[in-house]
């Protein structure tokens, strides 16, 4: 082992918010950047590459690391993108995932690596072998090479109505999740899986900075008081408010005791794209255009 | 002219003295004996669960089911702090006593909120707290107070200044220790336990003097060779078999008995190369404070392999001649004990639970064979959180109802092993939020503890880690994680005052009084809340 042993924290489920304290892990990261800078600047590859038995273990550390965001299998998960597409948002070389792991990725989910209880504390080798298991799983052809981007991209903005609601790079509508980095961020099946059948895993706020609480698109129905109904999306909820948008995009913010009626629904207000209103061809084409924004 | 200038000097110091005197004496000393009093003096909170039965109740009742709509935000003091804020504050005539992340303590004048003294703990950059740098509060005892730390000391400070007066290494740090209980104060001795199930230790109970800091016995809640026990472990199991106690224990000066809870075994989801029932790994101690000699056991949940910590505050209740102990456990049910042998009463669940599904002669609960961590991922409910964990539980006489946050989600278990390093988290496994659609929820549940019956509940839109205070107003106080700290009434559970504290709450509340007037205090966020009628 290289380095000295550091704290793991590890530990997601007690530890439930990995990015505060964030001030004394970048002052602490600036100190580590400084001793390690000879080691890391020395290993532009993977010592470890090719290497079957470090890929097994990678496995083992992967799972008790990393797997509690990014999924089983490295395919993604709640609020970790899939890993297991060759090009990486954040860097797809093995120095660049070195540093992804090592250092976190500022303004995400993804905390570094470090010796205070941010980090999980995973020694240099064992980041390799990480990193040698990442190999291991990814695939080799991606899905993009088989939509047709320009297609996709006039699908999305037109005929297929999905700019209605969903943001690409500062234009589109408000009502769904912005999804600049769903293409290097989700898995090709979870994207299928959310345009044809939308309410079977709601959207969560992936692809937007970390925020302190998750965001999943929920809709809902109210009634206030003097009668006015509104139909929209949960923004954020607690036991007694809510903040809404409502599908003509105007914020609204309530007290739910003073509304006549308060209806949540997990159904949501995504249309299901199924085969006559998008072929698997035409389908085919929107994921290459989020897959070619995804990877700007 | 010397010697009546020395002697003007002496009036004068002789003056002070006497009023030094007289302060001391409005501002008494905390003794054993107040310990053992604490239900006389509602107006202070003498320690982590206000009282030895560990109910968490305030007699006060200035603030009640009518009234609680009125209360409103007294100050708020901010440790400046990042991560968890856990702390429950002490209250003793005037003062308040808590501390904060990063192991820091602070002493405040409680009907302003202003700091009389600060103090924070010198870290080493490798310390191993497993799950953030908490604090969960102080003991108090004469006119020191005492704080278990990060690396794994043990230490008082001057009550009145926050001086060092002694500093104790329970054990070294860098093999996984940690301590984040509040301490316990039992007649001159201040018991603790430690962190650590998650880097293979072998756990430990303390009792240390508490004027000289001297370690007057230790318990090891892993039995060693020779010892009864130790045969449930397998091989060398034993040296790194976790077993943490973390969680303040209780006390019955009617038997001289003092009750603590242990944690999970080492690796936490992990069983293979520790076969065997690994006891006392969650598992309720009855220890004699004098002695640290262990009179009884009762083991929650055997080779536990879903990190089942019965670190929850064990709680005395007495019906009849019965002497019993509750506890809602992590595991999901809720048990009813006799305190007097450890003998189970019932066990029935609190919370959704697929670990198990039948119960052994002595009815308790016994783990399915298919509930194990798989290399594909097993789902299992609760899951590694728990369904409630160390956030504190009350026991209202009033009501006779027990209320505890329970939190309802299933995680999926899976295998990771791993070999053991001396100071490196050691899991052997990993688990992750399950494929569900729902999104995981909680609930305050008020239960009767007789039965187990479930009187009303109190739903939360998430989980929330929150502990719960019960008061004679009628009220019941607890925090959620949208930011809420509110006020129900503790026979219906209906809201009736809620306060947005701008973060999620991590901590117990408890309450005090100053001149006549109520207080209840929470931490959340990085600030230290005191709430009362206007």
């Amino acid at each position: 082992m290289l380095s000295a042993k550091n704290v793991r924290l590890s530990d997601p489920l007690k530890q439930p918010r990995p990015w505060a304290g964030a001030f004394f892990t970048c002052t602490l990261l600036l100190l580590m950047i400084g001793v390690f800078a000879a080691s890391l600047q020395a290993q532009n590859k993977n010592p470890l590459a090719g290497d079957p038995r470090a890929a097994k273990l990678g496995e083992f550390e992967f799972r008790a690391n990393c797997a509690f965001c990014h999924g089983l299998g490295a395919r993604g998960g709640g609020r970790g993108p899939d890993l297991t597409r060759a090009k990486k948002r954040h860097g797809s070389t093995d120095p660049d995932l070195f540093r992804t792991i090592n250092e976190g990725v500022p303004g995400t989910a993804m905390p570094p690596n470090g010796a205070t209880q941010q980090g999980v504390g995973m020694t240099e080798e064992e980041i390799w072998q990480v990193i040698s298991y990442i190999r291991s799983v990814e695939k080799k052809g991606e899905a993009a090479a088989i939509g047709n981007v320009a297609h996709g991209k006039e699908l999305f903005n037109g005929p297929a109505g999905c700019s209605t609601c969903h943001m690409i790079q500062g234009k589109g509508g408000r009502i769904g999740p912005d999804l600049s980095t769903t293409g290097s961020t989700r898995s090709t099946g979870y994207i299928v899986e959310s345009l044809r059948s939308p309410s079977r895993r709601l959207a969560q706020g992936i692809s937007e900075a970390m925020k302190e609480f998750s965001q999943e698109y929920e809709t809902v129905t109210v009634v206030t008081a003097d009668g006015t109904k509104f139909m929209g999306v949960v923004l954020n909820e607690d036991h007694f408010t809510l903040q809404m948008i409502d599908t003509r995009e105007q914020l609204h913010l309530f007290e739910k005791d003073r509304l006549r009626s308060f209806e949540k629904s997990r159904e949501s207000l995504m249309p299901a794209y199924d085969q006559k209103m998008l072929s698997d061809k035409d389908l085919q084409d929107v994921i290459a255009y989020l897959l070619s924004v995804g990877a700007q | 002219m010397k010697s009546t200038f020395m002697k003007t000097g002496m009036q004068l110091a002789m003056a002070l003295l006497s009023l030094g005197g007289l302060a001391s004496n409005a501002r008494a000393q905390v003794t054993p004996q107040r310990l053992l009093d604490s239900g006389k003096e509602p107006q202070n909170w003498l320690m982590y669960s206000g009282d030895y039965a560990g109910h968490r109740f305030s007699a006060l009742d200035q603030i009640n089911a009518s009234n609680a709509a009125m209360l409103v935000p007294k100050w708020a003091y901010q440790t400046m702090a990042g991560g968890k804020f856990e702390t429950t504050p002490l209250v003793v005539d005037g003062i308040l006593y808590a501390t904060g992340q990063d192991d820091r303590a602070f002493a405040l004048d409680a009907r302003s909120g202003r700091p009389i003294w600060q103090y924070q703990r010198a870290l080493a950059a490798d310390i191993r707290p497993c799950c953030g740098r908490v604090n969960r509060g102080m003991a108090i005892l004469g006119d020191k107070v005492f704080l278990g730390t990060l690396d794994a000391h043990i230490i008082a400070l001057d009550a009145k200044t926050g001086s060092v007066v002694w500093d104790a290494t329970a054990v070294d740090y860098r093999n996984g220790y940690s301590i984040t209980l509040a301490p316990l104060v039992i007649k001159n001795l201040v018991l603790i336990g430690v962190s650590g199930g998650e880097y293979g230790i072998r756990g430990f109970i303390d009792a240390y003097d508490a004027a000289t800091g001297a370690r007057k016995w230790r318990f090891y809640t892993i039995p060693g060779p020779g010892e009864a026990g130790h045969e449930t472990w397998e091989g060398d199991s034993w040296k790194i078999g976790g077993a943490p106690a973390w969680i303040t224990g209780t006390y019955d000066p009617a038997t001289n008995t003092t009750f603590w809870t242990t944690g999970n075994p080492s690796p936490s989801n992990r069983g293979e190369g520790r076969a065997g029932d690994n006891l006392y790994s969650n598992s309720l101690l009855a220890l004699d404070p004098d002695t640290g000699k262990l009179k009884w056991y009762f083991q929650f949940s055997k080779h536990d392999e879903h990190d089942y910590d019965a670190t929850q505050v064990p709680v005395m209740i007495d019906q009849g001649d019965q002497h019993l102990i509750v506890q809602a456990n992590r595991n999901g049910f809720f048990y009813l004990i006799d305190r007097t042998n450890g003998k189970i009463v019932f066990a029935s669940p609190f919370a959704k639970v697929t670990w198990s599904d039948s119960k052994d002669a002595s009815g308790a609960p016994v783990a399915r064979k298919d509930a194990s961590p798989t290399p594909e991922g097993n789902r299992v409910c609760p899951g590694a959180a728990g369904a409630t964990n160390w956030m504190s539980p009350t026991y209202d006489p009033q009501t006779r109802l027990f209320y505890v946050t329970a939190r309802e989600q299933c995680d999926v278990f899976s295998t990771a092993p791993q070999p053991y390093e001396a100071g490196h988290a050691f899991y052997g496994s990993a688990y992750f939020p399950n494929d569900d659609a729902e999104p995981f929820t909680g609930a305050l549940r008020a239960i009767d503890p007789h039965t187990g019956k479930l009187k009303w509940e109190w739903k939360h839109l998430s989980p929330t880690w929150s502990g719960v205070l019960s008061t004679a107003g009628g009220l019941v106080f607890t925090g959620d994680a949208e930011g809420n700290f509110m006020a129900l009434e503790a026979a219906s559970g209906k809201a009736l005052w809620h306060f947005q504290c701008g973060a999620s709450v991590y901590s117990s509340p408890m309450s005090f009084a100053i001149d006549g007037k109520q207080y209840v205090a929470v931490a959340a966020g990085s600030a230290l809340f005191a709430f009362s009628l206007p």
